[in-house]
């Protein structure tokens, strides 16, 4: 460390980073003096950071540098993902105001947090450092804790954030062992050199162990941010309990950034020993399909469903990243993409049904929407079937791409069980199809959701059709990152 | 006209989506949106017969435009003749539903004719893509305005039905969807034109073949995966019921005849004894099922999966007449005949059409008595002809259609089909004519407690005669099945260059032929 050289053209490729960091501080200072009158102020200052950070990112598309000594890398993958962080984040948040607003928690801290998780997720998607990867996760973890204890009168909130907080803390306290382990061996925290170490010819069989064993703890501590099985536990209780539009965003923005911890850990540092972590990732990925689909049969709560939803979804997520190529990768960064998409929609359609002192978390609760509000359960309705895997909808085509993937890689029966269960997770989806086109409404369904996240919902909602009549462009983009 | 096909799909589609947007309190106007649509829509289907070369086998009306380039899947679209009659079945039964659902659907109406569009499209995507993930495209959502159909309009057990229907067929599907992915693998391409040319081991066929059976057996349905054919039908609406009998069940005949003969001919002439077994199981064991049925609904879908087991009996029979030599001759086997394989081939397709007619005509008729009792029990009728004799004349013409009568269309299927599998098997014949007699017995007698006899219930002398809508849904339809049943020349010509084509696909191995 002593001979390196502090270069002030380095920041410019850290600008995204270090616009949002004063951002968040000047909007943390603003916050603390503006009245009642002008909380929107935060919400709008909060949306133009977002998008002016996203529009810095785009920018520096194309660039490429590692730079602070080889903490921080700069390259497309990381570039796109951050764009595709902040355009979600924006949508996230427009539907959590909604959201916060019916349940008297629209306040200024709830805002920075979001930021705050999002700086995090940033941080990680360009880590390229060990001990960067670490610092972002915790950047944008503990903000995730505070966000889900925000509704602090609610006891399942601050369960929620409480168990979150403590099996974090074990993940992250597993991920660091790791991290140790393959410090220990190769004496770099870089993931350039972890890179070169690993895929070294000359490794003896000792060394091999000790970096596999770091890789199995790395590989936990994916896993549990991912959410799969069996370290999925902390899902549906956390997904239940905290507010929804906090749900919304826990299960949409940090999957990418979770994605992002993989290719820097994984396929960036480790990639040499990805016939290794293939294997592990074949039982997380089956396990989480299985579990994921089963389960989710007997949930009531269509957060909870959502959740194990979520759950069977990261498991097609992580069988594109066994596979090994390039193109597998893609698939799968295309799926995630596609998931967030999909979820968003999800969370928005329950948001929307959200009204003052109403908790819109039932299955129950959208009965007859297709009478009162046929236009919203439309979109609930593509939803759906996207996310069962039925076409012409982006949902069928993401898993499309991982089965021919992982077809093509030679594992024709973790495609036919992928298959089975997605057939048997269909069922699940179709119960809300029918709770809203087929069963009567008992009551009223009124929306009362303002007219900006009507708009983005409708077209959040129409995308999930249109990106699957042409997945061709985000397909290319999403093999091109690797 | 160059993009007719594609015109031909997308225009019900968006006829559909603008009849959802006209909305239910405007249901007049949808009515007659939905109405217009489809008359254009048959008209322009015309336009493919009239445009239509007979003599060659080639796709016509081909597009091909890349789609998804990553993958080498392209919007790849055209028709021979086997899919131009369906098409044309399928514009014509939309018509006719839309019609027939006019005043009868008042909850959600605009929904429905919507529905009805959008399906329609759909299907006419499925029996023309040429490009296999293209057809599962629209083979898959095709299912979900079949599914809405059955949940919301449907009868008491609607919910139950409309999940199992679509549980059914997306479990049978998606083995599909792996095969084609593998053969993408190995071929490089999803396009028809490939895969019919990849070679392929009898194992890989086999496991293939069987990924596909499931598939198109579940929607033929044959035995047994046809139980969720009876749920479907009877808590269906009218119209839906019309569709699913007239132009769903087909779609799994057609890919027997576009998927699992040409790609996997040996695959197919290996197990064909099996399918040959359970197309017999379903024409004779099925019948007797229909024989006791109390339902009328109920009966009429028992019947289908009866009469749909010619179709997958006439195109397997074939193997067990003719095999191709080394030389690429065509040789019979035991005797049989060249046109006997013409007759089970052009029979089964023939036999898909006038079902499509006869069922769809069965179903109406249910429906037009549904609507004035609200009852599809056989027992709460009697005596119907006192009432209503015109509707009673109709009703006897389809039901004896539907028994196989000389002069209608439901002979000549049913005839080929035997005459056809009386060259492979005198048994196989022997069985599938069983048919004639259980189904006139089921369906003769259906009509004789339905429309002959005494009125048992005072609510039947109450009827009223079809009126002038009713009798112009039923009036096509029945000219449609004498048309056919006296004269079907016409549509064998338009199918046979295909056929003779289909049968060399199905004869040649895939095989390295052993020195």
């Amino acid at each position: 460390m002593i001979d390196y050289q502090f270069n002030t053209a380095d920041l410019f490729f850290a600008l995204p980073e270090l616009f949002m960091v004063a951002a968040i501080a000047l909007i943390l200072l603003l916050d603390l003096f503006v009245s009642e009158r002008f909380q929107n102020l935060t919400y709008y200052l909060t949306q133009s950071t977002l998008a002016i950070t996203g529009y810095l990112a785009f920018n520096l598309i194309g660039e490429s540098a590692v730079i602070f000594d080889g903490t921080f890398v700069l390259d497309t993958i990381g570039s796109y993902f951050k764009v595709f962080m902040m355009v979600f984040s924006i949508v996230a948040l427009v539907y959590s105001r909604h959201y916060l607003r019916v349940h008297n928690l629209l306040k200024g801290e709830y805002f920075i947090l979001s930021l705050l998780s999002v700086l995090g997720m940033m941080v990680m998607v360009s880590a390229h450092s060990m001990l960067t990867i670490y610092l972002g996760l915790e950047i944008m973890s503990l903000s995730l804790y505070t966000l889900i204890a925000i509704a602090r009168d609610r006891a399942v909130a601050v369960e929620a954030a409480l168990k979150y907080f403590v099996l974090g803390a074990i993940a992250s306290g597993l991920l660091l062992y790791g991290m140790s382990m393959i410090y220990g061996i190769t004496g770099s925290l870089d993931i350039g050199q972890i890179a070169a170490f690993a895929t070294s010819a000359n490794l003896n069989s000792e060394q091999v162990l000790i970096l596999n064993f770091g890789l199995v703890f790395l590989v936990i501590g994916i896993a549990f941010k991912f959410g799969a099985v069996p370290f999925h536990m902390w899902v549906p209780d956390v997904y239940q309990g905290a507010p929804t539009s906090v749900t919304m965003f826990l299960s949409t923005v940090p999957k990418i950034a979770a994605t992002a911890m993989l290719v820097r850990l994984l396929i960036d540092g480790l990639g040499g020993l990805q016939a290794y972590w293939a294997d592990l990732f074949m039982i997380l990925a089956i396990l989480s399909i299985g579990l994921g689909s089963l389960v989710a049969l007997m949930q009531t709560n269509i957060k909870r469903l959502l959740a194990y939803s979520t759950i069977s979804h990261i498991g097609f997520i992580l069988l594109g990243f066994i596979t090994g190529v390039v193109e597998g990768y893609g698939a799968a960064v295309f799926y995630v993409l596609a998931y967030v998409l999909m979820s968003l929609t999800a969370f928005g359609t329950i948001i929307v049904l959200n009204k003052q002192g109403f908790e819109a978390d039932q299955i129950v609760d959208f009965r007859g929407l297709s009478k009162h509000s046929p236009w919203f359960a439309l979109i609930m309705l593509f939803v759906m079937l996207s996310m069962a895997g039925v076409p012409p909808f982006i949902g069928f085509y993401s898993k499309l791409f991982i089965l021919q993937q992982v077809i093509s890689a030679g594992y024709i029966y973790l495609a036919v069980a992928a298959v089975v269960f997605a057939v048997i997770s269909a069922y699940y989806y179709l119960q809300i199809i029918k709770t809203m086109y087929f069963d009567d409404a008992e009551k009223e369904v009124t929306v009362t959701a303002p007219m900006d996240m009507r708009i983005i919902l409708s077209i959040n909602g129409a995308l999930i059709l249109v990106l699957g009549l042409m997945p061709s462009y985000w397909m290319e983009l999403a093999i091109s990152l690797f | 006209m160059e993009s007719l096909l594609s015109l031909l799909i997308w225009l019900p589609i968006l006829g559909g989506i603008s009849v959802l947007v006209i909305g239910n309190n405007r249901s007049d106007l949808a009515r007659w949106v939905s109405v217009a649509v489809s008359i254009i829509v048959f008209a322009l289907s015309l336009n493919l017969w009239a445009g239509f070369d007979t003599s060659t086998h080639v796709m016509q009306f081909v597009e091909n435009t890349a789609w998804i380039s990553q993958f080498n899947i392209n919007y790849h679209i055209g028709i021979d003749g086997i899919s131009m009659l369906l098409i044309l079945l399928t514009t014509l039964s939309t018509f006719l539903v839309i019609i027939a659902g006019w005043e009868v659907i008042q909850n959600r109406a605009a929904d429905y004719m919507a529905a009805f569009l959008i399906m329609e499209g759909l299907i006419i995507g499925v029996f023309s893509s040429l490009d296999a993930i293209l057809f599962y495209v629209f083979w898959e959502a095709s299912l979900i305005p079949m599914l809405l159909i059955v949940g919301i309009w449907g009868g008491q057990n609607r919910v139950y039905a409309a999940i199992k229907f679509f549980l059914y067929t997306f479990l049978g599907s998606v083995f599909m969807l792996v095969s084609l992915i593998y053969m993408y693998i190995q071929g490089g391409s999803f396009s028809l034109d490939v895969l019919n040319e990849l070679p392929l081991s009898l194992t890989e066929q086999s496991w293939i073949f069987w990924a596909f059976f499931l598939a198109f057996a579940v929607k033929v349905p044959m035995f047994p995966v046809h139980t969720w054919l009876p749920d479907a039908h009877v808590q269906a609406p009218t119209g839906g019921s019309v569709i699913l009998a007239a132009i769903m069940l087909k779609m799994g005949g057609y890919g027997f005849f576009r998927f699992s003969l040409p790609i996997t001919p040996d695959a197919s002439s290996e197990f064909a004894m099996v399918v040959i077994v359970l197309s017999l199981i379903a024409i004779v064991y099925i019948g007797f099922v229909a024989l006791v049925q109390k339902d009328m609904k109920k009966l009429i879908a028992y019947s289908s999966i009866s009469h749909m087991g010619f179709v997958t009996l006439g195109v397997f029979a074939l193997f067990s007449v003719v095999k191709m030599g080394t030389d690429g001759q065509i040789y019979s086997i035991a005797g049989g005949s060249l046109e006997g394989v013409y007759l089970g081939l052009e029979g089964a397709m023939i036999q898909m059409i006038s079902h499509g007619f006869i069922s769809a005509a069965l179903f109406l008729v249910v429906g037009v008595l549904y609507e004035r009792l609200h009852s599809r029990d056989i027992s709460s009728y009697g005596g119907v002809i006192n009432s209503m004799p015109k509707f009673t004349g109709f009703a006897v013409l389809f039901a004896l259609a539907n028994a196989g009568l000389p002069g209608t269309s439901g002979f000549v299927g049913e005839f080929m089909v035997i005459l056809g599998s009386l060259q492979a098997n005198f048994w196989y014949a022997f069985f599938a004519a069983m048919i004639l007699i259980v189904g006139a017995a089921y369906t003769l007698w259906m009509v004789k407690r339905v429309f002959w006899g005494p009125i048992v219930n005072s609510d039947v002398s109450t009827l009223s005669d079809i009126n002038t809508r009713e009798f112009f849904v039923l009036a096509v339809l029945a000219v449609a099945v004498l048309a056919v049943g006296v004269y079907p020349q016409p549509l064998i010509e338009v199918m046979h260059v295909s056929m003779v084509n289909l049968l060399e696909q199905a004869l040649t191995t895939k095989l390295p032929v052993a020195l």
